[in-house]
């Protein structure tokens, strides 16, 4: 029965290894986040384009944080489409209003949520985004219609500073 | 073995006494008892061995030159090869080098298959070799990173978002991965950093594994267990020196082939193009050695479950010991085995097929097909055949399959007599 009992030296040797795993720990921290995006990667991490030169049914490309995005001045015939779409039909529903805050200018990271290539624009089964690798089809809303990708391009961040410059991020 | 061994100098025998270092090289490399059937498929071994210090002294002098920069990387390979004296022959020989390194595991480890060389005893050894195999690929694929070629970019891309299939988590992963929000130079950096280092892990962990194997010492083509220092054996030097050395020519031959005649055969045209983050080739395809395990990963139309499945392709190997249930070693004494695990074979060349075709119609119902048959081979077939197979007779030595009828009764005559 003795062996059981709680020593002081118990304590002590316990309480030791429990302080030195934290301490390793904590000092095993800076070696993990010294990898993560570092300030200047992050300084870059808003663009302002201005959208005057984009005429209806053109697109930009335009980087952001490293990333392609697609800025596209759709036609009302695109609007259209995209609106006219069931929402049962899509593997992943989104309105077309909740993904593009004015419906003439549709702004998406252009990276293929599948394994990250850039869509080609203006190709594929719904004349939206069709990605080359594996191939993945959107429509005009930027939506997966058909395809290994998991999810809708992703609608970035961005505000209208005035009728004609956005800021993205 | 290696305790008797007493240098000749004076230098030697005083070194020795203070650091018994040429003791376990002398007991490991000369009088070691290895089986005396060994055939050349046994050869790949130290085939391997000379291709990684082939990559680790190619890829020292490479980084001599080379600059881990998105901006200059590409531009520092170009001047590797134009201006750089030599630079061309030290860069194809570490590039075609990856390439045979990969040829001779793959050997290398088929061999093992065959003749269940990773059955009780060998099971650590086995083990060790998956965890290289792994290490392998990794260093394999942040090399091809490095020339920041367009198949570079697009391969880190496509490899590095595998990881955003982890739930949750996912993404935080990614942007930890890449030091940014897409691929670029902090990647790039990091990459090479870790190339550097894992060659040296391998090393460390080849060592490992020939520690792990000179304890029960090699297996052979009967799969049978021979007592060392026996009839069976002969001293490693000089048989199988001599008989590596004779194999290692051979592969030089094929090497040189490849390195002054078709220097560019296995790699992609697509990588003489300059990373662009703005536009994926039509078709991004891996190394040739990556194509079947790709096969799988486009075989699942599920991102995560592709992944997952991708992984265990790998994973499963260093379970194989536990999975093949039978306690004969050598296909050559299992009639039904011989010809599951030439399937097998013929299974991994034709996914390797087919990860370099496009994913869609009649490539993607095969690949799923073969995608599902590598499984069943290690989890259906392996543990089933243990149970129903009936194995032929196992020989009692190593001469004896090779001994002609009357001789083996003669020997059985003088075993009952001396009994």
């Amino acid at each position: 029965m003795s062996e059981k009992q709680v020593t002081r030296r118990n304590f002590l040797y316990v309480t030791t290894g429990a302080f030195a795993a934290a301490g390793a720990a904590s000092l095993a921290w800076p070696f993990v986040d010294q990898m993560n995006p570092d300030a200047s990667v992050k300084a870059l991490a808003s663009t302002e384009i201005d959208l005057r030169p984009i005429i209806p049914g053109q697109s930009i490309t335009v980087m952001w944080r490293g990333k392609p995005v697609f800025i596209r001045r759709r036609t009302q015939a695109e609007i259209d489409e995209a609106k006219k779409v069931n929402l049962a039909d899509l593997p992943h529903p989104e309105e077309d209003s909740d993904r593009a805050q004015n419906p003439e200018w549709l702004v998406m990271v252009g990276i293929c949520t599948h394994l990250g290539c850039v869509p080609l624009g203006q190709k594929g089964d719904y004349n939206g985004w069709f990605c080359p690798c594996h191939g993945s089809h959107y429509d005009t809303s930027g939506r997966i219609r058909k395809g290994p990708a998991p999810t809708n391009l992703e609608i970035p961040d961005y505000v209208f500073l005035n009728e004609s410059t956005i800021k993205i991020g | 073995m290696s305790e008797n061994y007493v240098p000749k100098s004076a230098v030697g025998k005083w070194f020795n006494d203070r650091l018994p270092l040429l003791n376990l090289i002398y007991g490991h490399l000369l009088p070691y008892p290895t089986p005396k059937n060994l055939n050349y498929w046994w050869t790949f071994g130290g085939i391997l061995t000379f291709c990684l210090v082939t990559q680790i002294i190619t890829g020292l002098v490479l980084a001599m030159h080379y600059v881990a920069d998105a901006d200059l990387a590409f531009a520092s390979v170009e001047h590797i090869m134009r201006d750089v004296n030599y630079g061309w022959l030290l860069r194809y020989i570490h590039s075609n080098g990856a390439s045979l390194f990969f040829m001779a595991v793959y050997i290398h480890m088929a061999r093992s298959i065959f003749y269940g060389s990773y059955k009780e005893p060998r099971e650590l050894i086995w083990i060790i070799g998956v965890f290289i195999f792994l290490l392998m690929i990794a260093t394999a694929f942040m090399g091809y990173v490095l020339p920041w070629g367009q198949m570079s970019f697009w391969g880190a891309t496509v490899i590095t978002n595998l990881f955003s299939a982890i739930p949750l988590v996912g993404e935080s992963v990614t942007n930890w991965l890449w030091g940014g929000y897409a691929v670029g130079s902090p990647l790039l950096t990091r990459f090479f950093t870790l190339h550097y280092l894992m060659p040296f892990l391998i090393f460390a962990l080849v060592i490992l594994h020939v520690w792990a194997l000179h304890v029960p010492g090699n297996n052979n083509p009967e799969g049978i267990n021979v007592v060392q220092g026996s009839q069976d054996t002969v001293p490693f030097h000089p048989h199988y020196v001599v008989k590596d050395m004779f194999a290692l020519v051979v592969f030089l031959i094929v090497f040189a082939g490849f390195v002054f005649f078709v220097p560019n055969l296995l790699g992609h045209t697509d990588n003489y193009i300059e990373a662009n983050p703005l536009q994926t080739p039509e078709h991004i395809v891996p190394e040739w050695y990556f194509l079947p395990f790709y096969a799988i990963l486009r075989a699942v139309p599920d991102k995560l479950g592709g992944v997952i499945l991708m992984v265990s392709a790998i994973a499963i190997l260093a379970f194989l010991p536990w999975l093949d249930t039978s306690k004969v070693r050598s296909a050559k004494y299992r009639p039904l085995y011989r010809q599951f695990v030439w399937l097998f074979f013929a299974n991994v060349i034709l996914l390797g097929y087919l990860g370099a075709q496009t994913a869609d119609g009649l490539f993607l119902i095969i690949g799923r097909i073969a995608t599902v048959y590598y499984f069943a081979h290690f989890i259906i077939i392996l543990p089933l055949l243990g149970y129903i197979e009936k194995t032929k007779p196992l020989p009692k030595s190593l001469s004896e399959p090779v001994l002609s009828p009357e001789e083996r009764q003669m020997k059985a005559a003088a075993s009952g007599a001396s009994a």
